[in-house]
């Protein structure tokens, strides 16, 4: 049978690299400066998606909430064996929280009816471990957090053990349900090498329209015409592509 | 969400494990107790579970007003659906400004869920917490006694403030140890409100197989900023000093083993030979002599600040900024001018 697995992955600034150069006068970051990566325990997630995907059959989509060049993270989910992917922008998510972002989140897995989302337990950039548990409250699904290792999957039925930091659980629930899980779940695999020359000219339509910004002799059309027949084109949503109300996206923190 | 209401009480989720109160929830109520008394409203604490109203007692020796006790036999085990329904009842209900939990595995796993439900703000791991005012710039609008949500973030690269004005109750996440523990009172006593909650088999979303917790300790080793104090701090309550520059840092606070055996702090806390090895970036030594035992633990720290007011004391030499003066003086000093630029 199989399963159906999404993985919520983010690009993050890397917060390991920050520099003085990083810094706004007025103590904010200056983002544009720091080099952009995969989140981190992102990619142990994707790293659990795909281990279930080659024991239990199935598939795996990746999707990401950002700017056109997150696109970035999805192709590098592809490298490592995504079977599909999918870049939520919308200029109406800039500045969401983690309220608005996983409201957009909800709306999108729930198109693609899931078996099991996965997500990284936080990102480094906010340190916040809000937008999977928030997630899992909008669909209804319940929530495995701290995830260190899948212990079964049987059926509808899964088991996994938590790490706390202060002691271990094993839980088991009925699918469909949603795990963040952490860092030493596993080892994540390094892209493979075929699928990168297969898949490093994916682009998602907004990439071809800012190149041909630049370059006259690019044509949009036909350009994402050709990515879509060799399997290219990343798949964009929008807001109104995942049917969210943009009145409660409206982002409501004021943060100095 | 419920409606902004400036007379709302300040409440801490009371986390509890096998009949033991989790030691961040009182650590949480020495906080909660200042900023009820600075807003003039009751300090309450939300106690859900079964069987569990004699940790009642001790919730109201330890500062607070009252306790709202919603048992339930499927409260027996935390778990994250059932736990939030609870709570969002207690919420809706009762409607207070600020609801406070500890930033352990459990509070990380609850309060996102019910800010979720509730449709309310939330910040994750604060380091301190004040009342204060907010004013928007391009609207001119102000805010007065809002919760002031300060964190460490990017990676701890800067110290964020973060408000919520509209999307009540106001709701924050506070680190483990960075609050120090209150001194239980035996004769303060809390009202004990009980609340009927409606939860049905369907309300719990996974089942426990099994568990294993391990005795908590407080984690100077990943902190980046320690602050820490010796004998020189004189009391246990004044090592406020130190807890509140830990704070405002971002930090965790430290002590010598003096300072332990004195009682001024726990043992947790202790860095040095007999205690934690700890290389952070930043190490505020405040009030203490830096005997080699002490230095054992902490000279390998990348920028080291001392304030004492004996200037032989040994922590001068391995220190790159020395302060000398008095303690009382300048901590609060520092402690303003960082708040300030916050």
């Amino acid at each position: 049978m199989g399963y159906n697995c999404i993985v919520l992955v983010k690009q993050v600034p890397d917060t390991k690299r920050i520099t003085g150069q990083a810094m706004n006068e007025d103590g904010t970051v200056n983002r544009a400066a720091l080099p952009a990566i995969f989140n981190p325990e992102d990619l142990n997630a994707l790293e659990m998606a795909l281990e279930i995907k080659e024991k239990y059959g199935g598939k795996v989509t990746v999707i990401t909430m950002g700017l056109p060049t997150a696109a970035e993270v999805l192709r590098q989910s592809l490298y490592r064996g995504a079977d599909g992917v999918i870049l939520l922008t919308d200029r109406r998510c800039a500045a969401s929280d983690t309220l608005a972002t996983s409201y957009i989140l909800s709306c999108a897995v729930a198109k693609l009816n899931p078996d099991i989302v996965l997500c990284g337990r936080q990102a480094i950039d906010g340190d916040t471990a809000q937008v999977g548990p928030q997630t899992a409250e909008k669909l209804g699904f319940p929530q495995i957090t701290y995830v260190e290792q899948l212990l079964s999957l049987t059926g509808k039925t899964l088991t996994a053990k938590r790490n706390l930091g202060n002691g271990w659980q094993e839980v088991k629930t009925s699918l469909p349900a949603l795990l963040t899980v952490i860092d030493t779940a596993n080892e994540p695999r390094v892209p493979s090498a075929r699928r990168l020359m297969k898949y490093k000219g994916a682009k998602c339509r907004l990439e071809v329209e800012a190149a041909a910004k630049t370059d006259p002799s690019i044509d949009v059309e036909s350009t994402c015409k050709g990515l879509e027949k060799r399997g290219l084109l990343i798949r964009q949503w929008d807001l109104d592509t995942v049917g969210a109300d943009f009145g409660l996206v409206r982002a409501r923190w004021v943060a100095d | 969400m419920i409606d902004v209401n400036k007379q709302g009480e300040v409440w801490v989720f009371a986390e509890h494990h096998e009949g033991t109160l989790e030691e961040t929830s009182i650590e949480l109520l020495s906080k909660g107790r200042q900023l009820a008394d600075q807003l003039k409203v009751p300090l309450a604490a939300a106690l859900a579970g079964n069987g569990v109203e004699e940790l009642c007692v001790r919730l109201g020796q330890y500062g607070a007003d009252k306790v709202y006790l919603a048992e339930h036999p499927l409260l027996k085990r935390y778990q994250a659906s059932s736990y939030a329904k609870a709570m969002c009842g207690l919420i809706v209900k009762h409607k207070p400004q600020i609801v406070l939990y500890g930033a352990t595995p459990v509070g990380r796993d609850l309060a996102p869920r019910i800010a979720s439900a509730m449709k309310a703000g939330l910040t994750a791991d604060c380091t301190d917490l004040q009342i204060g005012r907010h004013e928007i710039k391009s609207t001119g609008q102000t805010f007065e006694n809002l919760l002031l949500q300060i964190r460490p973030a990017f990676g701890g690269n800067i110290i964020a403030t973060i408000i919520n004005y509209d999307r009540w109750p106001q709701m924050a996440t506070v680190r483990e140890g960075v609050m120090p523990m209150p001194e239980p009172v035996g004769t303060r006593k809390a009202k004990v409100i009980r609340e009927a909650t409606d939860l049905t088999p369907s309300d719990l979303l996974v089942e426990i197989l099994s568990e294993h917790r391990q005795q908590k300790k407080v984690n100077l080793k990943s902190s980046r900023i320690i602050v820490a104090g010796g004998a020189g701090v004189g009391s246990r309550e004044n090592f406020k000093l130190v807890w509140d520059l830990a704070n405002c840092l971002g930090g965790a606070a430290g002590a010598t083993r003096a300072a332990v055996d004195l009682g001024f702090i726990d043992r947790d806390h202790q860095v040095g030979q007999t205690g934690t090895t700890v290389r952070p970036s930043l190490y505020i030594a405040i009030g203490l002599s830096g005997a080699i035992q002490h230095q054992a633990g902490m000279a390998a720290s990348q920028k080291i600040i001392a304030i004492n007011n004996d200037p032989d004391a040994p922590i001068f030499n391995i220190a790159h900024y020395k302060i000398v003066g008095d303690l009382n003086e300048v901590a609060p000093k520092m402690i303003k001018a960082i708040r300030e630029k916050a």
